[in-house]
This record gives C-alpha cells, structure tokens and sequence, in this order.
C-alpha cells in the first residue's frame, strides 16, 4: 500500500509506523483530540486523511483507525495537548515510569533511637508528654493482662497492640473529641485516650450486662458514641468508605472537626482502600487515612501483599497527600496527625499517613506467629525497637519521669485492670430480650412473637437453660 | 377513597359487556382508568418516585441522592430528573463506578447522620456492594447495640428488562429478604412507588427498593390523597388489589399487573382470584396472606426471580404452618426459570412467568384440567 506523503508527514508517518502493523492499520484507539494551541494548520493534514482512509478502506474490518488530524503538532518536548483532565507535555523520549523507585519514601522521625530529638525543635510539653506515656504504659499492661486472661478462658478472644502503642496514643493525642474515629480493631489506644475506663474494655470483653454492646460481639469490639469512636466490625477495610461517608456529613455541617480511620497493610489491598481514597478525593472532604504498616496480615508479609513503596506511594496515585513516619516515634505521629488534622479541615483534603511499625505480638489469641517469622526477629523488634521504651528514654531524659513514677504506674495499672476483670467477670449477662432488640428501630411482630415463644420454652423446660444467666 | 373510585366506575356503564356486568365485582382502579373515563389524576411510576424524592429531600435537608448518572444525566432512568438543578450537587451527587465504595460511602454518612439514598443502575450491580449493605448497613444497629443507626434506602431496578440478558436481569427479592435487619420493599403501582419510596426514606432502618425497569413508563391513575406530600403507605402492610373467593395470587412488582390480567381470564372461565399485592417482602404481611387462603383454600404464588428459595417458598411455607387445615389444594409457585436469563426474545419470553402460566396454576387449585407436565 502507497502513501503519497509531503516530507513534513515523514516525521508523522515515522511516528505512526512504529505503532502501526504491516497494514498501517492500528488495533488501538487513541482518544486525543487536537490543541489550539499548536501552530500547524489543518488543510495539511487533510488530504493525508483522505489517503489513508481511502486506502485502508479495505481494512476496516481488521482494527480502528487513527485520524491523522491528531498528529498535526509533533514537535518532541514543546507540544502539549489538552487531554480531558488537564495539559500533558509530550516529550519524545519513550520512558516506562519505573515500577520500584531508586530511593524509598523518606520516614519522618523526631526522637532518635534513644529518645533523643534529631533537630532542635518545639515539642509537646510536658504534662501533655506524661499523659501519652502513661497511657502508652496502661494500654502495654492491659494487653499483657487480657491477653493472659484469655488463656486462662475468662475471655474468648483477644487481639494486642503491642509495638503499637505509640501510634495508638500520640495519634489521638493530636486529635480533639470531636474527631471521629472510624477504627479497624488494633486502635484500642484511641479510646482509651478519649476517656474509655478500663472498666469499660473489661465489661465489653466479657460480654456482660454493662458492655456497650450489650454482649452482641467478640471481645474487643468496642464501640461507644460518647467518645466519638464508632464501633469496631471486624470486616476489614469497610470503615474507609465509612469515614469518607461521614467527613462528607461534617463537612455538609460545617463543622471544625474531621474523622480519623485506621487501618493495616493488608487492609490497604482491599477494594474499599482504593474506593475510599479515591471518592474522598473527589468529594475533597477532611478525612485522615492513618495505615499501620505493621510489616504483617495475619502471616501474610508485607512482600506479599503489595510490591509498591508500602502504602505511602498510594496516596499520590488518588491525589491525596501524603507522608511516611516512624510507628514508634510517638512525637513524630503527633506532629504528623497534628499538621494533618490542620489541613483536613481547612483545605478539606483527605490526607494519607503511613506509619512504619512492627506487630510484635501474635495477630490474636488464635494465632501463633513463631509459626511463620523467626522468634529472634520478633525479639528484636520486641526490645531494641519499642515505642514505649523510646519514648521514656525521652521524658526521663527531660527529667520529667524516673523509675519510681514507672514502678508505681505499673503496679497501680496492674490493680487497677485486675480488679476491673473479676468485676467484669461477675457482673450478669444482658437478658435475652437483647437477641430481639436492635434488629430493627422498633421490634417487628415476627420477633415479638419469638421473644414470647421462646421464654415460654425456657419456662416449660428451666432445666436446659443456664441458671447463671438471666432470662 | 379508592371505594368511591370504584363505585364511579360500576356505574359508569356504557362499556361494560352483558357478560361483564354478570360478573360484576369490584374492579382495581387501574382497570377502571382503561375503560372509563376518571376524575383521577394518572401518574407514571417514574414520575411517582421523582415527585417522591423531591418531596422528601425539600422536606428534609438531610435526605440526599448518590449514585451513577443520578445528576447531570437526570439519572440512568430518568428517575431523579430535575434534581440536580434543584438542589445542587451537594445533595445530588455523581459518583465514580465503584458501587462497593459509595455504597460504604452512604453508610457511612448515615452512620453520622445523613439520609442517603443509592441508587444502583440495577440491582445486579448491588452485588459489588453487597458486603456493605449487608455487613454494614444491616448489622451495624445490632451490634453495635443500638449506638450506631443506618437510615439509608438502597434503590434501583430490580428483576428482568427486555433483552438485556443474564447479568442485567436477576431478582434479588429474595436475597435481600433473607436478611435480618434489612426492610425490602417492592412497589407496583405509581401509588405504591410514592408511598413506599417516602417510607423507605424516612424509615430509621436500612430499606432496600425494588423498582421495575418495564414498570417505570407505566400509567396509573392516583387519587388526590396520594399527591398529597404527606403521603406515605405503612411498611409490612401487603394490599389486596383484587378482591375474589376462589384462590389467592399473591405477586410483587411487575407481577402484580401479569396477576390482575390473570384474574381478568379466570373470571371469564367462573373462577374468582383475590390478587395480593405484596408491596412489602420484608416485613412479609403473613397476616394477610393467611386470612386470604383462610377464605379462598388456594394459593398460587408469582414472583419473576429464581425458583429455589425464593419468595414464594416463603409465602408458600408460611401457609402450611399458619393455614394448613384450610388450604384444599396444593401450593403452587409460579417463578422465572432457574437458568440464567437468555437474551434472544422468544427464550427469555419462556424464562419468564407469563400470564397463562398464572391462569393455569389457579386452575390447577380448582381442579380444572391442565396437568402439570403440560406447563413444565
């Protein structure tokens, strides 16, 4: 097939003959259309159109065809051309984006790995200081002590927040009340900064009568409107559509709070991870995306979760800004969440904070994760890199802390938790009447029917039903 | 209000056959505005919900639309024409195609206290979100014991076009009915579609609506009470669009009009069907299916979806265990076929129930002829 072609289409012809086959047909469809802002004008291109339709007529049957008109402007560099969505320079230097970045996103520390500030700076004060870390010490020891209590079969299930406990509690230091918390279920941290007692994660662990949640789920399911802290469901990612959902209702009502959700690496290949990033966006609405990359999902690592930069690298991809710190520098998350809740709410932006850590615990009490990571690296971990630690290192160094402010904190938390689970453990369960409740606003007739049905069979045969429980 | 319709018509005379008149019974409004000339306004089902949700969201600030194509495009169906331009795209929003994402996304406004309502381009695509209106919405007031509520209603076409094939087809009736926490309605009428949709939305719980793709373009007269913008019809309550002695149809949607033509031929052949017009699955008014087999001894069930635990299993089920004694025949279910809806015309036309197939099943219960094996 011959083209008659001017010598200014060479370069159009060169250009269209490496993308093109045999036929100078293309299976692809390009959708440009043309710029005004190009200098060559259209007659020329005309009659290059006529021939190569008129010739490729035959073939039309074998792919769709370009319109030449697009390649009017090629000139390597300087041309753009307005694609739906905005100006795109061309460059005629043919260069795939590589697939892995020659230098990993920066992490943001502020304490070193002994506590001491990297650069001279404005930090939290020291009341402010002293409350995060004795609530990082409780939340230690209240993981210690359920996670025991759960292998001694007081509680059926428990999940720790070890190694985690500085993203738990600076990130809600950083915070106001009026922030909602949309958690995934390792952020029990957040709630106990906001005010929850130990009472109260004792009675919901336990299912009893006090619980919140009336004894509906697992422990640690927490949930309670006063603190602003939205109730855990243990489907993971569904909270992230959830958030972007009511930072879009705050932002209708105008309010000076933004909402705050959690998740972990492995949550971040769910589908919801990449519907909530991308609808807040959208939507521009104050909503900060706080992902524990905690290094493991259950036994999944994070090699085999994503091959991306971890998570960080995510955000940009949405249009949602984003940066990287360190999980165990409690002063580098309050910063980050502090400068992030900032422009949430002003610029109504969803920000993405990835927080490097470790889960130095098991996934929960039904796993085992010797079985699948070495014991010596979850030692080092465990140790050389706790948050907990790290930041001591920091408020004694300040002179704010000593050993005997640390033993009597200890020991107090310890009472304090223990006395709280024998309460928790003799408080009553909640009465049936709690299966029929909730399913709706008001009880369907179908239920009410059952609810008298089914006490009537406890009444006819009280030798089935347990004595300790109330009816 | 629809007696005094009613009444009009049985006097409005000229039209009515001598074979007619003999068999003279209250006539449903809906064949009365065909025949006879009516004081009653007609509506379409598509305008019935659009005037709806202007209604609800004029009448309330929290009250706002989500979906694909629901602003600029007037909606895929046209349904939320107007509203754009109404109230603005804070309240009519234009979502990206990810139905898991704003489906989750309406939860969770409504857990903070909004009242969206998600519109599906079709229920088949509610699959993709099936996880949050289920696992979220759903269950989210139970276990969270009552701190967090859901006021959400997820709307959109529901069961077989024309011709548009397996995936664009399915009833989903019956899944969202199996649900605990979950009210699934499913509107025929244009009455129904306005009374049932301001319900749904100001319902405290999550409501899934079943519309009709056929049923959108279709007439039906409404009585002045129905434009009213207090209008609303309870939920759970099922309506007797045709009363009659002999057996009880009971139909949802697009079926409800296939059950009262049904009812149409049966008459002529001397066998009077009551038509129950579900309009609530869930709550399913058991009440008032009982009480109708109660007197008519005869039941046939019509539904458009799968056979396999389907609605009318359900019907069917609750009437051996409330009114077996009563019942003088056995229960017959009338449903689409079980395979994947075809395309081509003359196959999805036998996938689907048509009106002999009805017309033969309530024979069937009056011992009249027709074996089974014939129908297939």
């Amino acid at each position: 097939m011959a083209f008659s072609l001017r010598k200014s289409k060479y370069v159009i012809y060169n250009n269209l003959k490496t993308r093109m086959g045999l036929f100078g047909i293309t299976k692809n469809r390009s959708c440009w259309t043309s710029s005004p802002t190009h200098h060559h004008s259209t007659p020329i291109a005309a009659p290059f159109v006529q021939t190569f339709r008129n010739t490729c007529a035959s073939f039309r049957n074998t792919g769709t065809l370009f319109s030449a008109r697009r390649f009017e402007s090629i000139k390597a560099g300087k041309q753009v051309l307005d694609f739906p969505g905005g100006m795109v320079a061309f460059t005629s230097e043919m260069s795939f984006i590589s697939e892995s970045p020659k230098e990993r996103a920066h992490c943001y520390r502020v304490l070193d790995d002994n506590g001491q500030p990297i650069i001279h700076q404005n930090i939290v004060n020291e009341e402010v200081s002293i409350t995060m870390y004795a609530h990082m010490v409780t939340l230690q020891i209240m993981d210690t002590i359920f996670y025991e209590a759960q292998r001694q079969g007081r509680i059926s299930f428990y999940l720790t927040t070890n190694g985690e406990e500085a993203i738990n509690i600076a990130s809600a230091a950083a915070l106001t009340i009026d922030d909602l918390i949309f958690p995934q279920y390792r952020e029990p941290g957040v709630l106990l900064w906001r005010g929850f007692t130990l009472q109260e994660f004792a009675n919901q662990c336990f299912g009893n009568k006090a619980d919140y949640g009336k004894g509906r789920q697992m422990p640690i399911h927490y949930g309670s409107n006063k603190h602003n802290y939205f109730t855990i469901s243990s489907t993971i990612a569904t909270q992230l559509p959830h958030a972007v959902g009511a930072a879009y209702s705050l932002k209708m009502e105008k309010k000076d709070a933004c909402v705050v959700t959690y998740f972990g690496d492995g949550g971040s290949s769910e589908g919801d991870f990449h519907a909530a990033l991308n609808f807040a966006a959208v939507m521009e609405v104050p909503v900060i995306f706080i992902c524990r990359n905690n290094g493991w999902a259950i036994s999944t690592p994070t090699s085999d979760q994503f091959r991306s930069d971890g998570v960080v690298v995510k955000g940009k991809a949405y249009g949602v800004r984003s940066i990287r710190v360190d999980g165990n520098d409690a002063l580098a998350i309050y910063n980050a969440v502090h400068a992030a809740r900032e422009m949430a709410i002003s610029e109504h932006r969803p920000i993405l904070i990835e927080a490097l850590a470790y889960r130095v615990g098991h996934h929960s009490t039904s796993d085992d994760s010797t079985k699948y990571r070495p014991a010596n690296e979850i030692e080092f971990w465990r140790t050389s890199r706790d948050p907990v630690t790290r930041f001591r290192k920091w408020i004694e160094s300040n002179g704010w802390w000593s050993g005997e402010a640390e033993s009597e904190l200890r020991s107090s938390v310890r009472k304090e938790l223990l006395h709280a689970i024998q309460f928790a453990e003799k408080v009553e369960k909640p009465s049936i009447s709690n299966i029929f409740t909730d399913v709706y606003d008001i009880p369907p007739l179908n239920l009410c029917e059952q609810e008298i049905s089914l006490r009537e069979t406890i009444k006819r045969y009280p030798e089935d039903y347990p004595p300790n429980v109330p009816v | 209000m629809l007696g005094i319709l009613r009444q009009k018509v049985s006097f409005g005379g000229s039209h009515i056959s001598i074979v007619e008149q003999s068999f003279l019974r209250i006539r449903p409004a809906v064949n009365a505005s065909r025949g006879y000339t009516s004081a009653a306004k007609e509506m379409t089902v598509r305008d019935a919900l659009n005037s709806a949700l202007d209604e609800e969201m004029s009448a309330d600030p929290k009250v706002f639309l989500m979906g694909e194509e629901v602003g600029e495009y007037q909606g895929a169906y046209k349904i939320s024409k107007g509203l754009l331009d109404k109230y603005g795209p804070e309240r009519v929003v234009d979502t990206p195609i990810t139905e898991a994402g704003f489906t989750g996304i309406g939860v969770g406004a409504a857990y903070y206290g909004l009242r969206p309502v998600i519109e599906f381009m079709t229920f088949n695509f509610s699959m993709q979100a099936i996880d949050h209106i289920i696992n979220s919405a759903a269950k989210s007031n139970y276990m969270s014991a009552g701190q967090i509520s859901v006021p959400i209603v997820f709307r959109g076409p529901n069961g077989a076009a024309a011709g548009v094939g397996a995936q664009h087809s399915q009833c989903y009736a019956a899944w969202y009915a199996a649900c605990p926490g979950l009210k699934v309605l499913s509107p025929y009428s244009s009455e129904d579609a306005r009374g049932l949709l301001k319900a749904a939305i100001r319902d405290p719980d999550p409501v899934v609506f079943l519309e009709n793709e056929l049923l959108y373009g279709e007439s039906f007269p409404v009585a002045a009470e129905v434009l009213d913008s207090s209008f609303c019809l309870p939920i759970g309550k099922a309506k007797i669009e045709r009363e009659g002695k002999d057996v009880t149809i009971t139909a949802f949607s697009k079926m409800v009009g296939y059950a009262l033509k049904a009812a149409e031929i049966l008459a002529n052949e001397g066998i009077s069907a009551e038509v129950i017009n579900l309009r609530s699955i869930r709550p399913m008014d058991k009440a008032t299916i009982n009480a109708s087999v109660r007197k008519t001894n005869r039941l046939v069930t019509v539904e458009e979806g799968f056979p396999q635990h389907g609605v009318g299993a359900e019907i069917c089920t609750s009437v051996i265990e409330e009114s077996f004694e009563y019942l003088d025949a056995a229960v017959e279910r009338i449903a689409g076929a079980d395979v994947p809806m075809p395309y081509a015309a003359n196959l999805e036309r036998m996938a689907v129930p048509q009106i002999e197939d009805i017309v033969r099943a309530a024979k069937r219960t009056c011992y009249r002829s027709v074996p089974k094996a014939a129908t297939a």
